[in-house]
């Protein structure tokens, strides 16, 4: 027997984005926590890109700070740089990215979690759950023992972690951190499956031995749109960032030392990650392009370490140099950390249900890298959506599930435990078909009253939000009832922006529909206009400019919604129903589809079996809808 | 467990052959008790599939045919289940005594499309072919059916494959142009984009086209024979139709009401309506006749115009010549065995396709069913080119026409991206929903109307 060191409601294994996320969500819903990590230090750690955000991750950000969350405040707090990328391709895939300070976003989420009510933290691996009765117990490697309600594994690429440098390779944890050795076996003997995922990161180097002048600055964009509806001071743009190319020199030397990296060597048998891949894997893969695009970006303001965007790399360490120095500016580049590859131990989402509990082990869940995913955003999605389930079991209430037409979290989370994954799962705005509805803009209108609802979002952001929805509605009533008669100077601007002038009264609101209008340079002529906060101006503008595609986008959205509500019973046996083809049979017991349309995304579902499911569950008379 | 249905296949008339169809799980059973092997020591239930056995079928009042069993084992068969044909001499009555027979032995009738259905569910066929083969059962032309079977090869899916990979091209391109703006991709030029497009609604536009003149050949057009008493009508109607369906006497305004046949005129299929001959008359009934000849003329969808070619144009004639004209219509000069002296120049200015013909003798009947081809679009319907062939799939088409089209007019309007992106993405739904690799509630609601399952 070792020592009896607590008792808790969850326990939390890992402190990186998921985890950090998951513990504050439990905690504050009102359910003792704690949670553990190797490193105290490693808490909130980057150990890859010193950004937050971008293409559909900005999204995420957004969703889990309307939710309740934590990231979206802390990027705002330790912000370098920011820009909102595709800012001319419209407003569905507008997205915020930002440089952060890496160390002090760190220490701020450190300092989060040691103030939180309800939150414990532990310096301690844990190497073995097990049943207790109906709760679990967790042992550390100090043989201190844990008893708890609830387990959400977080684990990231410390789960038999294993880096490889070319020829070398040794266990070991991100960022020189030990390795999580021993959880996988109890996992294996709770009935998880467990997998072996890979992924990279570039070099560290300093910035005096980069020559920027060789390069394209990349500043950041003023006024800073922040990630969080709750930052309110502004934000200002503090480095810059630089784009470079590689050469065909690069090129050259990847290519001639190829049967030195771990996977083109033949040692390890990887399956590239698509959506991060390796400078190698760039140019094996897409051989006809003959550069590549770099970006140094500084690591924080109190350190000189530049990560080199888009060099993530597994060749060993003197290849490493001799390639670095065939780009420009990095002619006599000094590199601080080498780039590696890591392997980690993963289990298949398919297995989760909804709520990112596992179906066969209640009461255990898994959030973030350790559910097959990829990015720091994925992962605080996914621990939130872990840490407020967890707690609402526990609390006795009913679960938390976002569906598809909710959210990025809900489209992320159920293409992992529907489709599953092959290779880290990454999110883009491409992932979604309700993209002009899962705008970044309008996250608090989808979710914030959801988070609400599930006790995490506060009397403060809740009433917040309430005035930001009621000027919303004045201005969207006085926008229609408006009318500005044909002046001069309103014709002026219209002419200017090439849209026709008019000849009688016209409503605001059908001038804001004309694509070159904007509520800007309709200022002059629209004198009555009371001061509105710039996030309400967007809500609006999209809305009014984008009504017909928005149209659209909802109308698929009720038809989607329409399956979603025929809910499928837990305990359907499929191996009995006939007509049913083999393979859906298997895929449907296994992944035990909540609904229909859960299982019309399944793939190797065809249409046809979904027609036997309907013809079955009808004529069983047990097709229920909520 | 799926019930044992039997029906008899091929068509309800007198033939050298004729089919019974049994399928389900005891398929194989239920005909082993109505079927005795000529050879004593085989049995129907140890036969594996794709095998045959020759013998009789019989039932308790003794042996009713000599038959041809033919034993299919699930999964391979039509309808992924067990199937059992028994072929026997076509008589109707040998036929029918047969299926009595196999009812007795535990079959129970097979519901219109039930085969299919029982194909369809066991994933035998996908939703385009299914629809193929419930067009090829009713399919009443040549034309229909070879287009039919081409839908039920693919001929159709590989047309909407080939649009939906050129949408699916630059949905792609768009997002890879979206969620990779790092990675100096190269902007999307709206022309380019909007070529893309252009080119999907071109063939769309053609499957919906094409799609009107298919719908010629499988379900007929609604036709109208006109013209003043007496120039033959009802004569041309008869001798389309085969056989005297009108009453014909040289006294004029014997044809009162309106007589209607579906006929087929090579591969179109006409629903033909033989009307009253149109001219003032006092007579009560005839007026009547009269008015809702001219009401039949205006609903038409082509009107065959009759015009006498052995005497000359009078009032009536012009009068109607002046209406048909304005519609999809074909003059017919009639009599041509007693000599032209009708204005053929007036004809000719109002009538883009003209027939001389003599519906008494039969000569010129070829002109006619070539016009009805030409003007019909169906001359240029090639056999092998795909056909749409259902109202759903034409709705789907249509859908994905004018999502297309609006993708293109957000480019025009200048809208950002993402707008065309999603009408882009709600286009090539409308085609996953026709090819049936997406289900959406509508398509599995079809399905349950077409094949009338559930209850």
């Amino acid at each position: 027997m070792g020592f009896l060191f607590g008792e808790y409601d969850v326990a939390v294994i890992g402190a990186g984005h998921a985890g950090i996320e998951a513990a504050l969500a439990s905690a504050r819903l009102g359910c003792a926590t704690v949670i553990f990590t190797i490193n105290l230090d490693s808490i909130g750690n980057m150990p890859c890109n010193p950004s937050i955000g971008g293409t559909a991750k900005g999204h995420l950000v957004r969703e889990i700070d309307a939710l309740g969350g934590e990231m979206g405040l802390a990027a705002d707090a330790n912000l370098l740089q920011s820009r909102m990328l595709n800012r001319g391709k419209g407003p569905a895939v507008h997205s915020l990215r930002a440089q952060i300070d890496r160390r002090q976003y760190a220490i701020y989420m450190k300092h989060r979690l040691e103030t939180t009510k309800n939150l414990d933290i532990q310096q301690a691996e844990v190497v073995r759950i097990e049943r207790f009765g109906e709760k679990w117990r967790l042992i550390t490697h100090l043989e201190t023992e844990f008893i708890v309600k609830a387990v959400i594994i977080a684990t990231g690429t410390y789960l038999n972690g294993r880096i490889y440098i070319g020829d070398i390779s040794y266990d070991s944890g991100p960022d020189g951190m030990f390795a999580a050795r021993s959880l996988t076996n109890s996992l294996r003997e709770l009935g998880v499956t467990i997998r072996r995922f890979k992924t990279g990161t570039p070099a560290r180097a300093l910035r005096s031995s980069i020559d920027f002048s060789k390069m394209e600055p990349q500043p950041g964009e003023d006024p800073i749109v922040p990630f969080s509806f709750e930052t309110n001071e502004e934000l200002e743009n503090k480095v810059d960032c630089h784009i470079t190319w590689t050469t065909e020199k690069t090129k050259e030397i990847i290519y001639k030392n190829l049967s030195r990296s771990p996977m083109y060597g033949g040692k390890v048998k990887w399956i590239g990650t698509r959506y991060c891949p390796s400078i190698e894997d760039k140019f094996v893969r897409f051989a006809d392009k003959e550069r590549h695009q770099v970006f140094i970006e500084p690591c924080g303001l109190r350190t000189e370490e530049m990560y080199l965007q888009g060099l993530s790399t597994s060749l060993p360490v003197d290849v490493q140099v001799e390639f670095l120095r065939t780009i420009p500016g990095l002619e006599n580049v000094k590199i601080m950390r080498p780039a590696y590859a890591i392997e980690y131990d993963c289990c298949d989402p398919l297995q989760l249900s909804a709520t990112l509990e596992f179906m066969d082990v209640p009461g255990l869940y898994g959030a973030g890298q350790f559910n097959g995913s990829s990015g720091y955003e994925e992962a605080a999605a996914q621990g939130i959506v872990a840490g407020i389930n967890a707690a609402l079991k526990i609390l006795g209430k009913p679960p938390m599930i976002l569906d598809r037409a909710s959210s990025y979290i809900g489209t992320l989370v159920d293409d992992l435990v529907t489709k599953g994954c092959t290779d880290p799962y990454r999110m883009m705005t491409s992932r979604s078909e309700y993209r002009l509805i899962l705008r970044q803009d309008n996250a608090d209108e989808r979710l914030t009253p959801i988070g609400r609802e599930v006790g995490l979002v506060d009397d403060e952001r809740w009433e917040n939000f309430c005035r930001r929805q009621e000027a919303k509605k004045q201005e969207r009533k006085r926008l229609k009832s408006t009318i500005l008669p044909p002046s001069e100077e309103l014709n002026r601007i219209l002419v200017s922006c090439e849209t026709s002038p008019v000849k009688t009264g016209v409503r605001l609101e059908d001038l804001l529909k004309r694509p070159q209008l904007d509520y800007e340079k309709l200022a002059p002529v629209d004198t009555g206009r009371p001061e509105l906060d710039p996030l309400v101006k967007e809500q609006i503008e999209v809305e009014i400019k984008y009504e017909g595609y928005i149209k659209r986008q909802q109308a698929a959205i009720d038809e989607m919604r329409r399956l979603e509500n025929k809910l499928l019973p837990e305990d359907i046996d499929y191996s009995q129903i006939k007509g049913l083809r083999i393979e859906a049979k298997e895929k449907l017991s296994k992944i035990r589809p909540r609904n229909l349309g859960q299982a019309s995304r399944i793939s190797g579902v065809s249409p046809a079996d979904l027609s036997v499911l309907i013809v079955w569950l009808s004529s069983n008379n047990i097709i229920s809808e909520d | 467990m799926s019930k044992v249905i039997a029906a008899i296949s091929t068509a309800m008339a007198p033939a050298g052959l004729g089919v019974i169809r049994l399928s389900g799980d005891n398929a194989i059973e239920v005909a082993s008790r109505i079927f005795r092997p000529a050879s004593k020591s085989r049995r129907l239930t140890d036969l594996p599939g794709y095998s045959a056995l020759y013998g009789w079928t019989f039932d308790a009042e003794g042996d009713i045919d000599e038959c041809v069993a033919l034993v299919f084992r699930a999964p391979h068969s039509y309808t992924g289940e067990n199937v059992v044909e028994l072929s026997c001499h076509g008589g109707l009555y040998l036929l029918q005594r047969t299926l009595r027979a196999a009812f007795a032995a535990g079959a129970v009738p097979a519901e219109p499309g039930e085969f299919t259905k029982r194909a369809f569910v066991n994933g035998k066929v996908d939703l385009t072919g299914a629809e193929a083969v419930m067009d090829l059962i009713s399919a009443n032309g040549r034309l229909a059916a070879k287009t039919a079977l081409a839908a039920r090869e693919g001929a159709i899916y590989k047309k909407i494959r080939s649009v939906l990979d050129g949408l699916t091209y630059a949905a792609a391109n768009l997002s890879a142009f979206v969620d990779y703006p790092d990675d100096d991709i190269p902007e999307l030029e709206p022309e380019a984009l909007d070529e893309m497009l252009k080119n999907a609604e071109a063939e769309l536009k053609k499957l919906i086209d094409r799609f009107d003149a298919g719908k010629v050949v499988r379900e007929g057009i609604d036709t109208v024979i006109v013209g003043r008493p007496n120039v033959g009508k009802s004569t041309l109607m008869n001798l389309l139709a085969g056989h005297e369906r009108s009453i014909v006497t040289p006294i004029a305004g014997t044809t009162r009401d309106i007589v209607e046949e579906t006929i087929r005129l090579g591969d179109v299929i006409l629903r033909l309506a033989d009307t009253a001959g149109l001219r003032s008359t006092d007579d009560q009934v005839e007026m009547i006749g009269v008015q809702r000849a001219k009401e039949r003329l205006e609903r038409a969808a082509l009107v065959i115009a009759v015009f006498d070619g052995s005497e000359p144009l009078n009032d009536d004639d012009i009068e109607l010549a002046e209406k048909a004209s304005r519609q999809t219509s074909i003059a017919v000069i009639n009599k041509s065995d007693k000599g032209l002296k009708i204005d053929y120049k007036y004809i000719e200015s109002k009538f883009k396709h003209i027939v001389i013909l003599s519906a008494e003798t039969g000569e010129g009947i070829e002109a006619l069913e070539r016009a009805v081809s030409e003007v019909t679009g169906v001359s240029a319907l090639s056999d092998t080119e795909p056909l749409l062939s259902t109202e759903r799939q034409r709705l789907c088409v249509v859908k994905c026409l004018d999502a297309v089209r609006e993708a293109r007019g957000a480019i025009e309007q200048s809208y950002t991206l993402d707008a065309v992106g999603v009408c882009i993405d709600d286009a090539i739904e409308a085609l996953l929903e026709l090819t049936g690799e997406r289900a959406t509630e509508a398509v599995v609601n079809k399905i349950f109307e077409r094949f009338c399952v559930g209850k």
